[in-house]
């Protein structure tokens, strides 16, 4: 009984790692935007509710296969970050930052309603099931393996990118002085465009990975959008560091949550948990207290 | 001036209350109670909204409030009239637990909205998750009483809930007022401007802050309630969640967040509008409401964020302004 006891454990515990892979990639597209335009996009799970329904069509539709579907959705989603910024985004930059955040959440109603006109409600799959990986009496999916190992892969992309290019430097800069940077020759409006697309191109990496493991339905982003805010909040807005980290706490909890009972006990777990951690640290997870 | 305004107050009041009484028409009645259950919903967003404390949690309490009404009720056969300030209750507690961290330790601003976000979403969840009590996502029904219609606060004629949902707002508008009027209000306009100077200046901001939440709390639970015991229907989707919450604040954005009637105008432009979608596009309308809904609601906080009462008001202001200036 304690054997497999165990194993369920550890089975949940590597489960937990490789959902927390995804969380972080959803997380650190969320708290670079806010990093540097200081905006938050509520709506970004929405955009990769897109993305997923990108992936649906292109492969079920169009008969692309896997690999040729996902870099034509990540432009698409990027795209559609751009654009948001465009149209939304820069007219309200002067206004009051609630107003840019509410005006997202107008976003979140569009995308949701153009999905469900569009596409229907119903739920529909890629219909590629990747076969279960079977180790020391472990069930662990191939899905979820390669969608933690692109995630990963996608932060170091985005990590060399802020580090080795001269706009990722620009980028960097930006978020610790927006006054300063523009008296300094960087043309702001270019580096906030830049970082919605590369945040819209993270959702829509996300889309790629998660369209293998979630059926799509038009709410579908109701189902890991409030987490993600729980994490970049936990994490710190804007602490791309912090967001990593919360991202593997938040979904230890979810999962080990979800082996004692049903999934949707893990996220009021994590909830539970965040009000406790609010208590404890407020700034955020790695926040030294002032 | 002031018994002026006064009797204009009764009158429409007098008017308001007679008008079931002259009209009929069922639908027609079916829909004024709806915007005024919605708009009693809607002030009690703005309560807290016009300090600058935007809630998307209140989903989540509206979900409480319908929902503990309706499972005291199926379960243990406690009557509305205990239930609903059970409900009232838990939600106010609700309020406290999510607030008191945020206010303590100023989570304000971005940070507010994302945690009152989850909030709703994870009041959902637990609708969702405690399913075999709830019903899930299909939706919860309260039991038809077979004693007094009284007790159990179910009555099959429109005209009584047209009469008690018109209480309830008017309530609700008296609140508003009454906040309007009071010190708090300046207290949490400092705090809303500058939270260090205004616990400088004496405000105790955790305090301000969460009575103003309870307040919303509590009234926003009410609202559920009685949306529960009007509709004899609930479903996670429309008394709770991420997309309730985002309703409240496109409402109260589009009918205008500092005056009194724009929530209930926002109820009426929303209602009526969602309606017209129905009746206009029918089955196919699915979807299209709430497209409508937020492309308005992106125009509105671009082009005209005080909303539409709030900026006619504010074209018909300056004139009495100088008079007063003057006299």
């Amino acid at each position: 009984m304690m054997d497999i006891f165990d194993i369920y454990l550890l089975e949940a515990i590597i489960n937990g790692i490789l959902l927390g892979g995804v969380l972080a990639l959803l997380a650190l597209g969320l708290n670079l935007i806010f990093g540097v335009i200081d905006v938050t996009w509520i709506c970004y799970a929405e955009l990769v509710m897109i993305g997923m329904y990108g992936m649906y069509y292109l492969v079920q539709y169009f008969g692309l296969p896997y690999y040729a579907a996902a870099p034509i959705t990540i432009l698409l989603v990027a795209i559609l970050g751009a654009l948001l910024h465009l149209l939304v985004i820069a007219p309200l930059l002067s206004a009051p930052p609630i107003n840019q955040l509410l005006a997202t959440g107008g976003v979140l109603f569009i995308l949701q309603s153009v999905a469900t006109v569009a596409f229907g409600i119903n739920f529909r799959n890629l219909g590629i099931r990747l076969p279960v990986l079977q180790f020391a009496d472990m069930h662990l999916s191939y899905s979820r393996l390669l969608a933690f190992a692109a995630a990963l892969i996608g932060m170091v992309l985005v990590y060399l990118f802020m580090t080795r290019t001269y706009v990722g430097t620009a980028i960097r800069a930006i978020s610790q002085d927006r006054q300063i940077m523009a008296l300094m020759g960087v043309d702001t409006r270019r580096i906030y465009l830049i970082t919605s697309a590369l945040g819209g191109a993270l959702a829509g990496l996300a889309s790629c990975l998660l369209v293998l493991q979630y059926d799509v339905h038009p709410f579908v982003g109701l189902s890991f959008g409030p987490i993600t805010f729980l994490i970049c909040v936990l994490g710190g807005l804007g602490n791309f560091v912090g967001g990593f980290v919360a991202a593997f706490v938040f979904a230890e909890i979810i999962s080990l949550g979800g082996l004692f009972s049903d999934l949707e006990w893990g996220y009021v777990l994590a909830f539970a948990f965040f009000i406790v951690m609010m208590f404890i640290k407020p700034a955020g997870l790695l926040a030294r207290r002032s | 001036m002031r018994i002026r305004q006064l009797s204009l107050w009764l009158v429409a009041g007098a008017a308001l209350v007679a008008l079931p009484f002259v009209y009929r028409e069922p639908y027609h009645l079916h829909l004024i109670i709806l915007i005024l259950i919605w708009s009693f919903a809607y002030t009690s967003w703005s309560m807290m909204g016009r300090f600058n404390l935007v809630s998307l949690g209140h989903g989540g309490f509206m979900g409480v409030g319908a929902y503990v009404t309706a499972l005291l009720w199926n379960h243990l056969g406690v009557s509305p009239w205990l239930g609903i300030p059970v409900a009232m209750f838990a939600a106010a507690i609700l309020a406290v637990v999510v607030g008191y961290p945020c206010f303590r330790f100023r989570i304000t601003g971005h940070y507010f909205v994302l945690v009152t976000l989850a909030l709703s979403g994870i009041v959902l969840q637990v609708i969702t998750a405690t399913r075999d009590y709830t019903g899930g996502s299909l939706g919860y029904t309260p039991d038809r009483t077979r004693g007094s219609h009284l007790l159990a606060l179910q009555f099959d004629d429109k005209l009584t809930w047209y009469l008690i949902a018109l209480g309830v707002w008017a309530a609700g508008l008296a609140i508003w007022q009454w906040v309007d009027r009071s010190m708090d209000r300046y207290a949490l306009e400092a705090i809303s401007e500058d939270e260090d100077a205004a616990a400088a200046a004496g405000v105790n901001v955790t305090w301000e802050k969460l009575k103003i939440t309870v307040i919303s709390a509590l009234m926003t639970s009410l609202a559920g309630a009685l949306y529960c015991q009007y509709q004899m229907f609930i479903s996670p989707d429309t008394v709770s969640g991420i997309s309730v919450s985002l309703q409240m604040v496109f409402a109260v954005i589009v009918g205008g967040l500092y005056v009194s009637l724009g929530p209930t105008i926002g109820a009426i432009i929303t209602i009526v509008l969602a309606e017209i979608l129905r009746i206009g596009f029918g089955t196919g309308a699915v979807g299209w409401d709430n497209l409508v809904y937020g492309v308005l609601l992106v125009m509105f906080i671009i082009f005209l964020p005080k909303g539409i009462l709030g900026s006619i008001l504010e074209r018909l202001k300056p004139r009495p302004k100088r008079w007063e200036a003057k006299s």
